[in-house]
């Protein structure tokens, strides 16, 4: 009997392990993302259409009989009111416009679905019909290429990644395939500049997730932002200090990756007023509304997701964000409708109205807790870089010292996209030790 | 009557009805039909050759490692390391790759290498175990649980540091290997034939070893009295360190397993908890080897199956892991109330 109780209890913990390991983490989730500004207007780069045969496409969208069905497969939860969510939202968007049908899978990652991997579960979303599938990470891009590769029938949006980029450093042709990401460096300039326009100490944080040359570029893109704003409001630059710190990986992984709360808590207690998100979700959102509401009064950007301010509008200054709609629904017409072509899409916002929902890519949102000054300085930004600024212009060195871009020149898309460092005048790792 | 076999199938029927009853009632709570996930977990993993083989694909590590347990076990150790022991097997295996990562020499027997070195990585981590078991005095379940962590932060400390990639510190895990260097597979299946073989010879080792052998009966003796077996002149702590070293190389070809037929690279969770759950698989087929294979097999199809809830039902496809566990629960439980009648039974 003894023997046996024994084995209960251990069956017993065995089962609570394995299954708060399956529910995994529920932060949030952000991947991959941020384009790069060069020039100051949008490019979408379109390589020829390679001489390969595309799948044939499915029977239409609204109105023709059957409803196209894609597929998105989610690194993190659908609802992190984040990265994800800013996906599954714009899936949302792409059935509404266009009578297409939504399959998702969300928590598509090692630590939440172990033993499986990102092209076997998008076969999961063929099998239920998807004609299409997204997969919305840089953490499954490897697995985008095969799945691409081994369903040539099936096209496949590969979110945040540059694997049929003719101009970039991993070029392929995979004629099923597209790469789609919003020109995020507009938004996370906004970003920086929100939180230098608001600093009382000078000091900002950066809460980066894993180091990659998506997430420099977009964490040194909200330093100029930050660097060009202080500067603006009659600041001295020696006195601004931009500091990251990486957890590891788009959102917490209890025991693999650094814990966002508590790196956002020790920027908040050593002197840094405003931490910015950098995850797939906004975490350093409740922890400055708590310390707040405890009498340090500290304020925070957010990330990704439109309504990301909304779970502590009162210590938000503002939320750079994704809108996904626009371009998901392009592309599945295009699936649809046989003009698919396999691409590259790195769009800004509509500068026009970088709020519209049917046209901008990227979008910011002002917070509750920036000043009316503050805003002045932030929309003076934004019209500035509608009408041409460039804030990717040298002279611009890297954070070793070592000269970027010289005086006067323009970083061309590749030079911002493949961002070998951090930049100088900033704080943090620029690659692993 | 309650001792007999069949009495022993009965209630180990009662164990399943009752434990799908409770998760029918927790999805009834949440408005969920029980038949309906139930259906879809079902076809979600049988419903055809492809998720049949994905079924495999899962089977396949936690049957082996289920096939070292079954050794420990025997030798009366709770070895919880075996995931730290998989873990130890798939950077080893990395290991081996990254080392011939430009040879000449055939795949195959690149691949070859890679298992062994598997097992060997998977065989010193258990072995350490067992020393600290041994001359540590420190029981094989601290011990075992303290060297997971260590080989998951040995595996962050690849990934981040020694192994990265160019430019990135991701926990997305290392480059990934060349395509020689995978497992061959059923056509477009993603089941590996080889890895189907060589689990299912583990399985069937394992049970010749522990039902046909001395080693395997002196094994059994050190398990079921341990100073008893010292008295008769079994060399206990070695024999304990044997099987220590037996599922440790199991556990670390289920690694290997996870590198060339699975990932094809060192990631974070490479282990995928199937140490975990080939714990509970051993604990359900109370240590015997006849019955690893359907109930190996039965947990791997839970595990794929469960997929479908998130996409077709939007549940959780955690279900499956509280319906595994809730299993072993009652299968434990039920079997207590028999052994507590059949002990009652035979005082009157």
């Amino acid at each position: 009997m003894r023997k046996i109780f024994s084995r209960f209890v251990t069956a017993l913990a065995l089962t609570i392990l394995i299954v708060l390991s399956a529910c995994g983490p529920t932060a949030p989730v952000v991947p991959s993302g941020g384009g790069g500004s060069s020039g100051g207007t949008d490019s979408t780069e379109v390589p020829e259409l390679p001489d390969v045969s595309v799948p044939s496409g499915g029977s239409g969208g609204s109105g023709s009989g059957e409803p196209f069905v894609f597929g998105m497969l989610l690194v993190g939860p659908y609802n992190d009111g984040g990265w994800s969510q800013a996906h599954y939202e714009a899936g949302k968007y792409v059935e509404e416009k266009y009578g297409a049908s939504m399959v998702y899978l969300d928590k598509v990652n090692p630590a939440d679905r172990p033993g499986t991997t990102p092209d076997q579960l998008a076969e999961e979303l063929v099998a239920q019909g998807a004609q299409l599938v997204i997969f919305n990470s840089d953490d499954m891009k490897d697995a985008s290429t095969t799945f691409a590769k081994a369903n040539p029938d099936v096209f496949v949006i590969m979110a945040s990644g540059d694997q049929v980029w003719e101009d970039g450093k991993v070029y392929q042709q995979i004629p099923n395939l597209m790469n789609i990401m919003g020109r995020m460096e507009y938004g996370k300039m906004l970003a920086g500049c929100a939180a230098a326009v608001s600093s009382e100490t000078g000091k900002i944080g950066y809460l980066g997730p894993l180091i990659n040359d998506e997430t420099r570029r977009l964490t040194a893109s909200a330093y100029l932002g930050a660097k060009h704003c202080w500067e603006q409001a009659g600041n001295d630059p020696a006195d601004l200090e931009f500091k990251v710190t990486w957890i590891g990986f788009w959102f917490n992984i209890p025991g693999f990756t650094l814990d966002p709360v508590q790196v956002s808590q020790d920027f908040y207690t050593t002197g840094y007023d405003v931490v910015i998100s950098g995850i797939d979700n906004s975490v350093n959102l409740p922890e400055a509304q708590k310390l707040t509401a405890e009498g340090t009064p500290v304020l925070a950007v957010a990330y990704d997701y439109i309504n990301a301010c909304d779970v502590a509008p009162e210590v938000c200054l503002g939320v750079p964000y994704f809108n996904w709609g626009p371009e998901y629904l392009k592309a599945i017409q295009s699936a649809a409708e046989g003009s698919w072509q396999s691409q590259f899409i790195w769009v800004g916002p509509d500068w026009a109205d970088i709020n519209n929902p049917d046209t901008s890519s990227i979008g910011f949102v002002k917070g509750n807790a920036l000043s009316a000054e503050g805003a002045t300085i932030v929309d003076a930004l934004a019209a500035d870089l509608a009408s041409g600024l460039n804030l990717w212009t040298g002279p611009i060195n890297l954070q070793d010292g070592t000269p970027y871009l010289a005086d006067g020149e323009v970083a061309s898309d590749q030079q911002v996209w493949y961002l070998p460092q951090l930049l100088e005048g900033m704080e943090g790792l620029s690659a692993a030790e | 009557m309650l001792k007999s076999r069949w009495s022993g199938l009965f209630f180990q029927l009662i164990a399943l009805v009752l434990s799908l009853t409770v998760v029918s009632l927790i999805l009834l709570s949440i408005g969920a039909s029980p038949l309906n996930a139930f259906s879809n977990m079902l076809t979600g993993s049988v419903g055809s050759t492809r998720k049949i083989a994905e079924v495999l694909v899962s089977f396949v590590p936690l049957l082996l490692v289920t096939a070292g347990l079954l050794i420990t076990f025997s030798a009366g150790l709770w070895n919880i390391g075996v995931e730290g022991q998989i873990v130890l097997g798939a950077i080893a295996s990395v290991w081996v790759f990254r080392i011939f990562i430009d040879s000449t020499l055939p795949p195959s027997l690149i691949i070859f290498l890679s298992f062994l070195g598997g097992m060997f990585g998977g065989a010193l981590w258990a072995a350490l175990t067992g020393l600290l078991k041994t001359f540590g005095g420190v029981n094989e379940i601290f011990g075992g649980l303290g060297l997971n962590f260590v080989a998951n932060a040995l595996t962050l400390y690849l990934i981040f540091g020694a192994w990265k990639r160019e430019g990135v510190a991701s926990m997305s895990g290392t480059e990934p290997l060349p395509d020689s260097f995978s497992l061959d597979q059923l056509g477009e299946l993603r089941i590996s034939p080889t890895a189907l073989i060589v689990a299912i010879l583990a399985i069937v080792f394992v049970y010749f070893v522990l039902n046909g052998t001395y080693f395997g009966l002196k094994l059994k003796a050190v398990g079921k009295n341990f100073r008893a077996a010292y008295l008769l002149g079994i060399p206990t702590w070695q024999y304990s360190m044997y099987s220590f070293l037996i599922c440790g190389a199991l556990a670390g070809i289920a690694g290997a397993v996870q590198v060339a037929a699975v990932y094809h690279r060192l990631i974070p969770s490479i282990s995928s908890g199937y140490g975990y759950l080939g714990l509970m698989v051993a604990m359900l087929i109370n240590y015997q080897a006849i019955w690893a294979i359907p109930v190996a097999f039965f947990f791997a199809a839970l595990n794929i199956g469960s997929i479908q809830l998130p996409i077709v039902m939007q549940l959780d496809s955690s279900l499956s892991g509280v319906l595994q566990g809730i299993l072993v629960l009652f299968v434990l439980l039920v079997e207590g109330f028999r052994q507590k009648f059949i002990k009652r039974s035979s005082q009157t």
